[in-house]
């Protein structure tokens, strides 16, 4: 449950984003990183975006999270 | 890639030259574990440097006793349990939160949904399962801060944070120990910053070396170590560059000590640590679950034969458990090690070197 998730900011209205991650969109809240900006890549952890991330760094991730999904899904796990 | 991993098999050799004998190297990372177990990175490390996987996994760290409490809290009619999905099928002493879903309790992705659940149901006291490390711990500070902004006086958190170092210390303090060096987690890292693993450097003597998740990323954490451990040096570094740095998320550290406080505090298989969890400060006591319910924090009973204390501590491997792969198994787990997906065992039994692994060489 300590894996961060890396996802672009698509709209931001104060602290309220709405990020991309992998062709998925979700809510996360800015309120841990007040630098970011709209379009700007960053590391979001249960909800809550907590740093700056470059776009190589987070193809690792990507690449990383959905072989890992594959390891989840067989044990039926919700999230995390 | 194939120079990162010459290279770090050349700084192996080189430590275990100097060391002449068995290196052991823990990771207190969850994600890490599934990592190294997924890619098969300890296959290819010589016998004589061992990786042991530590106390990294938040919900195996969580004891038996706080589950009992959530599950406890779980029969009342005038709660609701937020929680995150890695809880709900940890066995408590009589069941898990699973039979509850749909009911008393709500799987939720982020704390803000727990207090989303508190504003929409205004009858209801709920209850947020907050466990995790430096990694979670500020989000739930920021929920914590807006139910008081808000008034929201039907939300209360039951904290199960936990910081890491004085876990690592707690290890490092014990006689028979055998951990040379740690690997240390890089999102924890991202908030606290590589400096926070300077006192079990300095103090311990040991190796801290942040690493990414990738493969290759560990890889080269594990080769920084060998470095440090042939040259004779312990030194705090990060080969994650890309999002840790020294001092780390500034802004995550202040919420977290404007809502939290260490406290001495229990964890499955190292029992009480001095100033190892988080306890919501005075100003914010009408938040805390353990008071609003009059709990008092305990360590409760393992699960009988259940050997993940030993595990979490670097001490057995997870086959050494008399249950591992008979009766606790991914489709029936006993203990939480098994049940979470970053649990030592779980990873062991589905990535190898675990029975079925012996029964297909057969």
């Amino acid at each position: 449950m300590c894996l961060a998730i890396p996802a672009r900011i698509v709209e931001l209205n104060n602290d309220k984003a709405v990020v991309d991650a992998m062709g998925n969109r979700f809510k996360a809240r800015t309120t841990l990183l007040p630098e970011a900006k709209l379009g700007d890549l960053v590391l979001v952890h249960a909800g809550f975006a907590i740093s700056l991330v470059d776009e190589e760094e987070a193809k690792k991730t990507w690449q990383l999270i959905a072989e890992i999904d594959d390891f989840e899904q067989t044990q039926n796990r919700v999230s995390g | 890639m194939l120079e990162t991993i010459y290279k770090t098999q050349s700084l192996i050799n080189a430590a275990c030259k100097a060391m002449g004998r068995q290196i052991n190297i823990m990771e207190v990372c969850g994600t890490h574990t599934v990592s190294i177990f997924r890619a098969g990175i300890k296959t290819t490390f010589p016998k004589t440097l061992k990786l042991l996987s530590g106390p990294g996994c938040p919900v195996c760290v969580t004891t038996q006793g706080y589950i009992d409490t959530v599950l406890q809290l779980a029969q009342r009619k005038d709660c609701l349990i937020a929680t995150y999905g890695d809880m709900i099928r940890v066995p408590g002493s009589n069941g898990s939160l699973e039979k509850h879903i749909g009911g008393n309790v709500k799987v939720i992705l982020s704390s803000e949904d727990a207090l989303q659940s508190a504003r929409d149901n205004p009858d209801k006291t709920v209850v947020f399962v907050a466990i995790g490390f430096e990694t979670t711990a500020p989000s739930t500070a920021v929920v914590v801060k807006e139910a008081a902004k808000e008034g929201i006086d039907n939300f209360c958190i039951l904290s199960g944070h936990k910081v890491i170092v004085p876990a690592m210390a707690a290890l490092l303090s014990e006689k028979n120990h055998k951990i040379d060096a740690f690997l240390c987690p890089g999102h924890v890292a991202v908030i606290t910053g590589f400096g926070a693993f300077g006192e079990i450097a300095e103090r311990f003597n040991r190796p801290c070396v942040v690493a990414g998740f990738e493969p290759m990323q560990i890889i080269e954490g594990v080769g920084e170590i060998c470095r440090q451990l042939a040259a004779g040096v312990a030194e705090i570094k990060s080969v994650y560059s890309a999002v840790v740095t020294e001092k780390g998320n500034i802004t995550a550290q202040k919420i977290i000590n404007e809502c939290f406080e260490p406290a001495d505090g229990y964890w499955r298989g190292l029992g009480k640590i001095e100033k190892s969890t988080l306890k919501l400060k005075d100003k914010y006591s009408q938040f805390d679950a353990h008071k609003r319910f009059n709990i008092s924090e305990k360590l409760g009973k393992e699960p009988k034969g259940c050997r993940c204390g030993e595990v979490l501590c670097g001490l057995i491997e997870p086959p050494e458990c008399g249950l591992f792969g008979k009766s606790c198994s991914l489709q029936e787990p006993v203990g939480p090690c098994m049940v979470s997906s970053e649990g030592a065992c779980a990873a062991w039994f589905k990535y190898g070197q675990g029975p079925r692994n012996k029964t297909s060489e057969q």
